[in-house]
């Protein structure tokens, strides 16, 4: 096919349509749902969810590791506090009925259903001088991208810089502390199809990368791919067991409540 | 002047911070910063920013994964969020030092000990004044280094502040590898045992580098 007059250029760029990868988005998404990508393995999404809407991560093939940031979509200044996460839920560790905390005392998501339960709010993103020293390089435009670059890529999307890149939670990875604080990787390996499940409780973004945890002790750049899902739902009702299972979370969810009342 | 105990270089700086205060110093690359816990058991929130991009700052997650350790202990290498050094714990008489519990903000007082806690002094206000004569904001709270905290996770991952390891005239000694700022909260927190529920004043010396 000819691409030397723009009449052939556009018949060979049209010709591509149709064409389906793994990792890609699907457009639109399936009927009642908001969001439906799959993440490559060293890649990164991400989208702006409404309060109430489920986001579903599947580790497609056992091996994702997927690093996340959150921030409130109107008011970006405020985001995920990692620190007062686990502070304020008394616990090192995320699984189902734990939420995200924002650094204004608010409740970001909250776990509704986890089938990993190997997570890590410890170690954070890689970046480009870590995997330079694992795999030779860290470059985003090589085959070993790191997930701060990832990162300052999706937050560039939205008008956001290297300030707003703030510590992450890593999902599907995790690992477990040692009794002279030594951190225990669990790196598998994994059955395919773990899933974590999780509802916004405020309009958020989210940014999502998609790369190897940077504890992992395997010489190889190793990552697969991870499935995104989003519908629309509800935020946490009155009743909801989460908002009423611990004296701070009840708070933290009366801080969304009284954010929300205009 | 003459040296700090332990420390080979001249004393440049010498101050005391008093309770509940924020603290801010520029440090050039080679010099040494010594926190002291004069009266014992007292938080000292530690945030820091590369002199030349502030963008650049402390990474308490970079930190933990490159010593595959929670605690700061001597010897601990203190890196960016682009994984530079920007200063080693030299030396300590405290066994470690936390880097997980962040700072307390009038925010978060209201989820840990209820809403009457929303009007109480807290770290975070004392970072964003501290931060505000360099024109940073809230943007640049990230997670930062509480000397002289103790925030223990058991084994079935029950993490919290408890009584401190630290005592009177305990120290670190913390040296510049590049040249920062360094923000402090003289954390003001009086709900929990971080402070022995008792804000004092801390005391800040800073050495040239020494001579051998």
């Amino acid at each position: 096919m000819s691409t030397a007059d723009p009449y052939g250029a556009q018949a060979h760029a049209r010709a591509m349509a149709g064409t389906r990868v793994q990792a890609m988005p699907t457009l639109p998404a399936p009927e009642g749902f908001v969001w439906e990508e799959t993440v490559a393995a060293g890649g990164y999404a991400t989208k702006r969810l409404n309060r109430g809407a489920r986001l579903k991560l599947t580790d497609l093939e056992g091996d994702a590791c997927v690093s996340l940031l959150v921030f409130n979509a109107e008011a970006p200044t405020e985001r995920l506090n990692v620190a007062d996460t686990t502070k304020v839920q008394w616990n090192a560790y995320l699984g189902a009925g734990r939420f995200l905390l924002s650094d204004m005392g608010r409740v970001l998501f909250s776990i509704l259903e986890d089938e990993a339960g190997t997570h890590d709010c410890f170690c954070g993103a890689s970046n480009e001088a870590s995997n330079a020293r694992k795999y030779g390089d860290g470059v985003n435009h090589g085959a070993h991208p790191n997930a701060r670059d990832r990162f300052l890529i999706a937050a560039g999307k939205h008008g956001l810089t290297r300030k707003d890149v703030h510590p992450c939670v890593n999902l599907f990875k995790g690992v477990r502390v040692e009794a002279d604080g030594g951190l225990a990787f669990q790196g598998g390996p994994f059955p395919a199809g773990r899933s974590l499940t999780m509802r916004a409780e405020m309009d958020v973004l989210v940014v999502l990368a998609n790369c190897p945890h940077v504890l992992d002790p395997r010489p190889a750049y190793t990552v697969t791919p991870v499935r995104v899902t989003a519908w629309r739902g509800e935020p946490a009702a009155l009743v909801d067991p989460i908002r009423n299972a611990t004296p701070e979370g009840l708070r933290a969810f009366l801080n969304v409540e009284d954010y929300y009342a205009r | 002047m003459s040296p700090a105990p332990g420390l080979s270089g001249p004393v440049i700086h010498d101050e005391v911070v008093p309770a509940r205060a924020p603290w801010t110093h520029a440090l050039a690359r080679g010099e040494t910063l010594r926190i002291v816990d004069l009266e014992g058991n007292q938080a000292v929130d530690f945030l820091m920013y590369a002199a030349h991009d502030d963008a650049e700052r402390y990474s308490a997650q970079d930190t933990v994964a490159a010593q595959g350790n929670l605690f700061l202990r001597t010897g601990a290498v203190l890196l960016s969020n682009e994984g530079r050094p920007m200063m080693t714990v030299t030396d300590t008489n405290v066994a470690y030092h936390d880097t997980i519990g962040g700072a307390c903000s009038c925010e978060s007082n209201t989820l840990r000990y209820g809403h009457h806690t929303k009007s109480q002094h807290a770290c975070v206000e004392n970072f964003l004044q501290g931060n505000a004569r360099y024109l940073r904001n809230k943007r640049d709270m990230v997670s930062n280094i509480n000397w002289f905290m103790n925030v223990p996770v058991e084994a079935d991952g029950a993490l919290g502040i408890v009584d401190g390891i630290s005592a009177p005239g305990l120290y670190v000694d913390l040296r510049a590898e590049m040249d920062l700022v360094v923000v402090v909260s003289n954390c003001p927190q009086v709900n929990n045992p971080c402070n022995g529920f008792n804000p004092t004043p801390v005391r800040m010396i800073i050495t040239a580098p020494g001579v051998g």
